[in-house]
Formats: C-alpha cells, sequence, structure tokens
C-alpha cells in the first residue's frame, strides 16, 4: 500500500500545508510519496526529501507546471496514479481545486477536509460548517481526499527519502494565469501563524483597523485575521478571511477584537488553543467560545494591551 | 451563448442544524429550504451576462427531490430563462452529480457552466471541478471576477495570499466565491413570471447515469464543545491569565 501527497509549494519552498498533510498520510498505515508538479521545483522536492516518514519524493519538472494548473496537475496525477491506494492534498485553495478534478478523472468520490483518521477507509469531515461531524467510509478502490491541516500536525524534519523524476504529461493548453496579485507581508502567514490578531465590524473602518490592530499584531508578532463582515465591508482583502468559507485557522492565540461571533466565523477558528475575546457587547456570541473576555471600548482597551505586552 | 446554472435544495442558511439523537444524520423535518448561497451568486452572475447581451439563455438545472422546482423556480424569479430538474429520491453525492450534469452538458451545448464553489449542507466544493474533469474542460474556480469575450474567458480567482487571473478557453466551468456579486432579491412580478418559465423533468435513468453513492455516512456527531471561560475585568489581568494561566505569550 502507497499512498500519494500532492505537494502545495511556490517551486522554490514547500508550503507549511504539506507538512499536516504527510501528517494525515502516516496515519493511513502505507509508505508516503509526495508529488511535486513544477517548474525549476528542486528546492521543493529537496525540502519534501528531508520531512520525517516520506519513502520516495517524484518530481515532474516543466515549464507547464510552473503555475501548476489544475488541469494539468490533475492530467498528471492520474497518470502516475497507479499503485496508490489514497492520494492526498491539503484543504487550501490550491488542493480544493486540484483534488475533484483527479478523482473525477479516477472515477472515484472524493472525500473533503478530512480532521481525522479512523481506518484506511473511514474519515471523520465537518459537515454544515462544522456544526455536526460526519463519520464517512468509502467502497472506491482509491481514495481522494484533502486533509484540514489545522486537525494534524506538521510532520518534523529528519527523513533522507529518495528523489526521482517522473515524466511531465503533455500541456493540455487549456488555462494560462496572467497575473497574481500576492498581499505583501512582513507578518506570519495566517494559516501556519502561532498567534492571530482578528477584527471585525467593531472596528468600524478600515482605518481604525490598522491604526490598533498592526501596533497588537507587531507587539505579539501575530498574523492579522479579519470576519467576514470586517472583509466585505472593505476594511481587508478577502484573503484576512477567518471563518468557514474564508481560512480555517487554528493558533496557540486567537485575539477578536470587535467581532461579534457569527457561526461562519466561529467554524473558522473554534479550534484554536485559547481564544480571547474583547467586544463592547457583553452579550455578544464571541463570549461563548472564548477562554478569556474582556467587555470593554475596544479604541482604549486594545492600545493598551499593546503596550502591556510590548 | 448559452450558461447553464446548477442550483441546489439546502437547508437555509440562517437555520442552526441539530444532529439527531440516533446520530443517522441532522434533523431536516420541517426546517426551511433555500437555494445554497453560492448557488444564487451563480444565478444572479449568469443573469447579469445575459442582461449585458453576452449571454443569450440561462438555464437552471437542479438534481434532486420533486421540491428543488422550487429551488429552480427561484433561480427563474432572479432571471433564469428554463429549468431542468433531474428528479431522484436517492443520496446524491458531488460525483453523480457531477455526472447528471454532464449528461445535460451533452445535450444542452452551453458555452459555460457557472456553479457555487460549495454547497453549505455537505461542505463538498467539487462538483464544479468534476464536472470540468469529465467535460475535459477548464475550470476556474472561487471566481470574484468574470469576463467572457469571443471563446475565451478572464477569470479572477481568489487564491490562498491573494488574487490570480487565470485565462482559459470557453467551454469552461467557473465556481463562485463569496464576492463575485450580491444577488438581487427577486421581485414579486419577477416570482409570477417564474411561474410560467417552462420546466422540465427527467430522471437519472433517462440520462444513462449512474447514481449510486459511493460514500456511506456511518454516524454524525455534535462537534466538541467550547465552553465559555472567564471574564477578566481589565487589560492587567488579561495579561497576567495569558502569561502566567495560558502560558501562550
Amino acid at each position: 500500500m502507497a499512498i500519494l501527497v500532492i505537494a502545495e509549494h511556490d517551486n522554490a519552498s514547500l508550503k507549511a500545508a504539506t507538512l499536516n498533510t504527510i501528517s494525515a498520510a502516516a496515519k493511513l498505515g502505507g509508505e508516503v510519496h509526495v508529488l511535486v508538479a513544477g517548474a525549476n521545483c528542486g528546492g521543493a522536492a529537496e525540502q519534501a526529501a528531508k520531512l520525517a516518514g516520506v519513502a520516495k519524493v517524484r518530481v515532474a519538472d516543466a515549464a507547464h507546471y510552473e503555475s501548476q494548473t489544475a488541469e494539468n496537475v490533475a492530467a498528471l496525477v492520474v497518470a502516475n496514479a497507479a499503485g496508490y491506494t489514497h492520494i492526498l492534498a491539503p484543504s487550501t485553495a490550491n488542493g480544493k481545486n486540484v483534488a475533484p478534478r483527479v478523482a473525477a478523472l479516477l472515477d472515484v468520490a472524493q472525500i473533503s477536509d478530512i480532521v481525522a483518521v479512523e481506518s484506511a477507509d473511514t474519515f471523520v469531515r465537518p459537515i454544515y460548517a462544522g456544526n455536526a461531524m460526519a463519520t464517512v467510509k468509502s467502497s472506491d478502490a482509491v481514495k481522494v481526499m484533502t486533509v484540514r491541516t489545522t486537525a494534524f500536525e506538521a510532520a518534523g524534519q529528519g527523513g533522507s527519502a529518495a528523489v526521482e523524476a517522473v515524466a511531465a504529461a503533455a500541456d493540455l493548453g487549456l488555462t494560462s494565469v496572467k497575473g497574481r496579485e500576492l498581499t505583501k507581508s512582513a507578518r506570519p502567514e495566517l494559516g501556519a501563524a502561532k498567534i492571530i490578531v482578528s477584527g471585525g465590524r467593531g472596528l468600524g473602518n478600515s482605518e481604525n483597523y490598522h491604526k490598533l490592530l498592526e501596533p497588537l499584531a507587531d507587539a505579539l508578532g501575530a498574523a492579522l485575521g479579519a470576519s467576514r463582515a470586517a472583509v466585505d465591508a472593505g476594511y481587508v482583502p478577502n484573503d484576512y478571511q477567518v471563518g468557514q468559507t474564508g481560512k480555517i485557522v487554528a493558533p496557540q492565540l486567537y485575539i477578536a477584537v470587535g467581532i461579534s461571533g457569527a457561526i461562519q466565523h466561529l467554524a473558522g477558528m473554534k479550534d484554536s488553543k485559547v481564544i480571547v475575546a474583547i467586544n463592547k457587547d457583553p452579550e455578544a456570541p464571541i463570549f461563548q467560545v472564548a477562554d478569556y473576555g474582556l467587555v470593554g471600548d475596544l479604541f482604549e482597551v486594545v492600545p493598551e494591551l499593546a503596550k502591556a505586552v510590548g | 451563448m448559452k450558461i447553464l446554472v446548477p442550483v441546489k435544495r439546502v437547508v437555509d442558511y440562517n437555520v442552526k442544524v441539530r444532529v439527531k439523537a440516533d446520530g443517522t444524520g441532522v434533523d431536516i423535518a420541517n426546517v426551511k429550504m433555500s437555494m445554497n448561497p453560492f448557488d444564487e451568486i451563480a444565478v444572479e452572475e449568469a443573469v447579469r451576462l445575459k442582461e449585458a447581451g453576452v449571454a443569450t439563455e440561462v438555464v437552471a438545472v437542479s438534481c434532486g427531490v420533486a421540491a428543488c422546482q422550487e429551488t429552480i423556480r427561484a433561480a427563474m424569479a432572479i432571471g433564469a430563462d428554463r429549468g431542468i430538474l433531474v428528479e431522484s429520491d436517492a443520496d446524491l453525492q458531488p460525483l453523480a452529480v457531477a455526472k447528471l450534469l454532464k449528461a445535460l452538458c451533452d445535450k444542452e451545448q452551453p458555452t459555460v457552466v457557472i456553479c457555487g464553489k460549495q454547497a453549505i449542507d455537505d461542505d463538498s466544493n467539487q462538483t464544479g471541478q468534476m464536472l470540468a474533469a469529465l467535460m475535459g474542460w477548464p475550470q476556474a474556480t472561487f471566481a470574484s471576477k468574470v469576463a467572457l469575450s469571443d471563446g475565451v474567458a478572464n477569470v479572477t480567482r481568489e487564491i490562498d495570499g491573494g488574487l490570480e487571473t487565470l485565462e482559459m478557453k470557453l467551454p469552461a466551468v467557473i465556481t463562485t466565491d463569496l464576492r463575485l456579486n450580491e444577488p438581487r432579491y427577486a421581485t414579486l412580478p419577477n416570482i409570477m413570471k417564474a411561474k410560467k418559465k417552462p420546466l422540465e423533468t427527467v430522471k437519472p435513468a433517462d440520462l444513462g447515469v449512474d447514481v449510486a453513492p459511493r460514500l456511506t455516512t456511518l454516524k454524525v456527531a455534535e462537534p466538541p464543545k467550547r465552553s465559555a471561560g472567564v471574564r477578566v475585568a481589565d487589560v492587567a489581568q488579561l495579561v497576567d491569565k495569558l502569561k502566567n494561566e495560558a502560558k501562550v505569550i
């Protein structure tokens, strides 16, 4: 039995989500192989080879994998799927783009966002925005799955897997990426941060969001997040959004500022180790999940907190 | 240009679902049902493309029980021209729905299929990608901006860390993200008009599709509950707790 993990990477280096996916794969009990599809992606492949639990790294290095379009990557995975009982990808924008395409081409179901492995064919996944947990059993020969990264530890270092080249599949020429606008930030990535400071509508406007939360995030070395309401109101770009339809996060410390705690937001952060809520409304639902709640005016409390931890 | 829009009937997003005591699923008896919100965005986008003169016809499709007719009528009230119901009482999983949609695409020959990125009941986020794979078409998932012209679609997608602009050949599948548009409210005259629009019903067997489920749900349980902690009086106490009790800073 062998398991294939589709690596998430930017050619130069592996994304943290790949490490969690490898841990999920290790729980299935089989040899774990990692597929790195990219262009000049030797750096990412080398990092994958050094991870604990990885038996083999397979690299498809070709110009048409540069931007890792779903069409080309799925075709490559399917061409190399023989011998694998499970094919895993992280449940990131990229993984969710590719995995269902792979499953359909193999004529098997895809199991989304698994949070636990019960056995080689039985998995737990959230449904209804995390309001229920379903245990599902697959009857397909190959299990194609996406992995909720916050539910599995990151794989450690210390491996020395063989790296082998695999032939590129033909370029389907169906799509081309014209550009990427990535938010530049010196702060940690939202999905991998140990501390997250997150803001909601209570901040009132974009200026307040930045003026109040940035000093606090800087003092804590934290990533910045936001509720859907704050994103919809235009305070920050969409990739700040924490919630069922945004990013699912589970940091050591999550500080919710001026966030009421809509169910869709809670679905994205309730697995955080420690939750702090700062809100002027004592009845706000966020207090029902917070370990430490502070009822007060965030315009006074947040600068004071930034000063106290700075 | 014809646009096909699949719409799913789901528990309304305002309803807090409850897990059944016997662990077989969630209780949806007497619960308000609505169109999946991401599908509503898909219908709105298709109708806007028609209003802009880019598309000529918008066809709404739903796969499921007879009551899915209501969901198709809701799509028609937004502006879809006609509807197709693939009627089945079976548990239709994403792969089966993608196969049903493929059969309809083969027949209807749409230039674009616009799907919601995921349904808010099973949260699968699969059907659009699977349909694209089965058709051999390109896909643009999580779209926040769509421009169609002359055999080509330019789509801005929401990806981790920012945005990506994709150019793809038509025909293609597009899946919608939240910020693509804000769906209109259907007006009463349009709701009345929708009742007279054509709605065809077919069965999976008519389309030659095997819809047998591949996944069996063994159990549905409540998620682990997080209990409320303590209220702190001021910043000093909060910092003390974070440092000395939780030890996270």
